[in-house]
């Protein structure tokens, strides 16, 4: 019978049927951070239980992580809540012998950036971590879930999770993206039309043209927001650009054993008359630059468009929905986006932190200065590699020279655990993936864009169309 | 984990759709490294008209007398009533912490987001999907001008009320055996450690690269 790329992986992973009806997935890596993982620690402890496979584990803080005074380490970490939280993460990784990659290691970074970076993320894989954007590694053909704290405990006691299958969700895009408009504005597009629930219960799978045409990095924006369409897991099948940038990473397999993976990752792809439960086309050739205008990641319309109008929503739902984002955002209906005003950009987090989102960003920036009503712009690379390697192309240069501020790695203010914060009331282009009221801060006020869009708002002070500055 | 058999008790309205892990439980009570402790601070950005951060009483908060869970009418409720798509977002099993410290036993929704769902289940918060009409139906009722008393028998799997007909409501037989006997999930799951060793042993040989060391 002919099968999906996630049907492939789930049966290659179902170890049995529990008595309960759930099936027992085995689990070949799981990510662990500060914030998730010390109740499920302490849940193994409580219950007299070891971690079953030690080396399926890899550590790393990020979400409460300080983007500055760095050098410090942990003494650098203000905030002795927070600084318990990693402190916690150092005894437990200590305790069970778990690869750690501390604040102090130049290799520490946003789980979602590290797990690629290190090839720790490998096609074809079963991946957990107590982050809804897990999906991330869903790029390489790997079946990628965020989990509660619970089931990180479960992974660790188990190496397996109990779960049902999902539905197939093909999400088919033709066509080729325009110059200024990228991986970033094609997710935040395809979520408009699905709505944040529009995948719930299944697995989505990018295809077409315009996904083949996307880098890893590209590909990892996309399906890092497979969440906010509902959807708990995103998958782009193997081809020879995932084999590329895969190949030569530090834990990445050699040798005869890379050509023995090789061929088996080949065949990560979804037969040609698999079986979609839902599916949904778009084209990308005529995609705008997208910008969120609400309090949810649906609420986004193209830079050439408005805010909309709650006298035209076809539902009291969204009447009521559309009316309470427009007042917390501060916005009218109707309002052109080109009219809004940033006070401040911040371009990071797991969806848009690599190295290609801060080269997309340098190159708008090269030459030209933060409008003055901007206040702050962070950049905030993925990881602390990202971070050498953008000093090393002398992208961290000209972000300095345009009077951004260049941090260290962490998820800083995607979600604003640590002290990089909005402050209410203050409009923030951001690269990060939720828009949730006060996610950036206590009334702060998110716009979701691309790298490339973000650096060039900086600029303006407005949003502007980047496809006029490319 | 606490069982849950039948919970009878006031229904607490929140008329909105997508409410996300974020707004159920704050980014800045997560740094907590203990299961409770995060009660006062459900729904932190609407129950309150200041900033909260850990650490803060309830008396030095301003109380945010609009916001329907303030209203003297909903005090100890157990059953609070939803719209779609409720706890999307974050994967943060604090939300349902948070819920259940607060006193919510059970969550009736046309929709729930995954992840949340899921959670649910391994804390003993019964999450129940209505059909969005008969949601509609409870929201009138439940603020009407007296509130709303509701039974969520698992049992029966069946809402009542008083002023009407009971609604059906239907559960996998298997999380809904979990639920009523309270069962560890790592229990169940470590009954087939014998076949999770053989399974890993044969994945180990089919993909040995996904057994590197670090």
């Amino acid at each position: 019978m002919s099968k999906t790329l996630y049907d492939k992986i789930w049966d290659a992973h179902s170890v049995t049927t529990r008595s309960d009806g759930q099936t027992l997935l085995y689990i070949d890596k799981q990510l662990l951070h500060e914030v998730t993982s010390p109740q499920a620690f302490e849940g193994l402890a409580l219950a007299g239980r070891k971690p079953w496979r030690i080396d399926a584990n890899l550590a790393t803080p990020d979400h409460n992580v300080p983007t500055q005074g760095r050098e410090q380490g942990i003494a650098g970490i203000t905030d002795l809540v927070a600084k318990e939280q990693v402190v916690t993460l150092d005894n437990n990784c200590r305790e069970h012998g778990i690869t750690q990659f501390d604040i102090n290691d130049v290799r520490q970074g946003i789980v979602h950036v590290v797990g690629p970076e290190q090839g720790a993320t490998l096609p074809g894989m079963t991946i957990v971590c107590g982050d809804s954007h897990t999906s991330t590694h869903g790029a390489f053909a790997a079946l990628a879930q965020g989990i509660g704290t619970s089931e990180v405990e479960h992974v660790l006691a188990t190496q397996c999770l109990a779960q049902s299958k999902a539905l197939n969700f093909r999400v088919e895009a033709t066509g080729s993206l325009s110059a200024g408009v990228s991986a970033k504005d094609l997710i935040l597009g395809i979520i408009g039309k699905t709505g944040t629930a529009g995948a719930t219960g299944h697995t989505m799978e990018y295809r077409g043209s315009a996904i083949r045409e996307l880098s890893m990095e590209g590909r990892m924006t996309m399906c890092n927001m497979s969440i906010e369409a509902g959807a708990r897991a995103g998958l782009v099948a193997v081809d020879d650009t995932t084999l590329e940038y895969v190949h030569g990473r530090p834990m990445a397999p050699v040798g005869a054993q890379w050509d023995e993976a090789e061929k088996a990752w080949r065949d990560l792809v979804s037969d040609s008359d698999a079986h979609f439960d839902t599916l949904l086309e778009i084209d990308a050739s005529q995609l705008a630059p997208q910008v969120s205008w609400g309090t949810s990641p649906e609420m986004v319309v193209g830079i050439d468009s408005s805010t909309p109008n709650p006298a035209n929503a076809t539902n009291d739902n969204d009447a009521d929905g559309w009316q309470r984002a427009l007042e917390y955002m501060g916005l009218a209906a109707d309002q052109p986006i080109t009219d809004i005003a940033l006070d401040r950009v911040f371009i990071g987090s797991c969806t848009n932190a690599r190295i290609e989102d801060l080269r997309a960003a340098a190159a708008v920036v090269a030459g030209k200065k933060k409008a003055k009503n901007v206040k702050q712009v962070l950049i905030v690379p993925g990881s602390g590699l990202v971070k050498a390697q953008a000093e090393a192309e002398g992208l961290a240069q000209i972000f300095v020279d345009a009077g951004f501020e260049w941090r260290a790695a962490g998820c800083s203010m995607c979600l604003a655990m640590n002290p990089d914060r909005l402050q209410a009331g203050e409009h923030c282009a951001a690269t990060s993936n939720r828009n949730f009221e006060g996610r950036q801060g206590y009334g702060g006020r998110t716009h979701l864009v691309s790298p490339a869009m973000a650096a060039a708002a900086a600029i303006a002070g407005r949003f502007v169309d980047v496809r006029d500055w490319v | 984990m606490q069982s849950f058999e039948q919970v009878t008790g006031t229904v607490a309205p929140l008329d909105r759709a997508n409410v996300d892990t974020d707004q159920i439980i704050p980014k800045q009570f997560l740094k907590s490294i203990r299961r409770t402790g995060f009660g006062d601070n459900l729904f932190d950005g609407w129950r309150y008209l200041d900033e909260g951060d850990m650490g803060m009483t309830q008396n030095e908060r301003r109380i945010n007398h609009e916001f329907v869970l303030n209203e003297p009418r909903y005090q100890g409720a157990q059953v609070l009533l939803a719209r779609d798509n409720f706890g999307c977002g974050s994967s943060r099993e604090h939300a349902v912490w948070a819920l259940l410290e607060y006193g919510f036993r059970a969550v009736l929704a046309p929709s729930f987001a995954d992840i949340f769902f899921n959670n649910c289940f391994k804390n003993g918060l019964l999450p129940v999907v209505l059909p969005a009409q008969e949601i509609d139906r409870l929201f009138e009722l439940a603020t009407g001008p007296q509130p709303l008393e509701l039974t969520v028998d698992l049992h029966k799997n069946e809402v009542r009320h008083a002023q009407g007909k009971s609604l059906g409501f239907s559960l996998d037989s298997h999380r809904r055996e979990k639920m009523l006997q309270g069962l560890d999930d790592i229990s169940l799951s470590l009954v087939h450690a014998d076949e999770i060793k053989a399974f890993e042993a044969k994945h180990r040989q089919r993909q040995p690269w996904n057994f590197g060391q670090h």
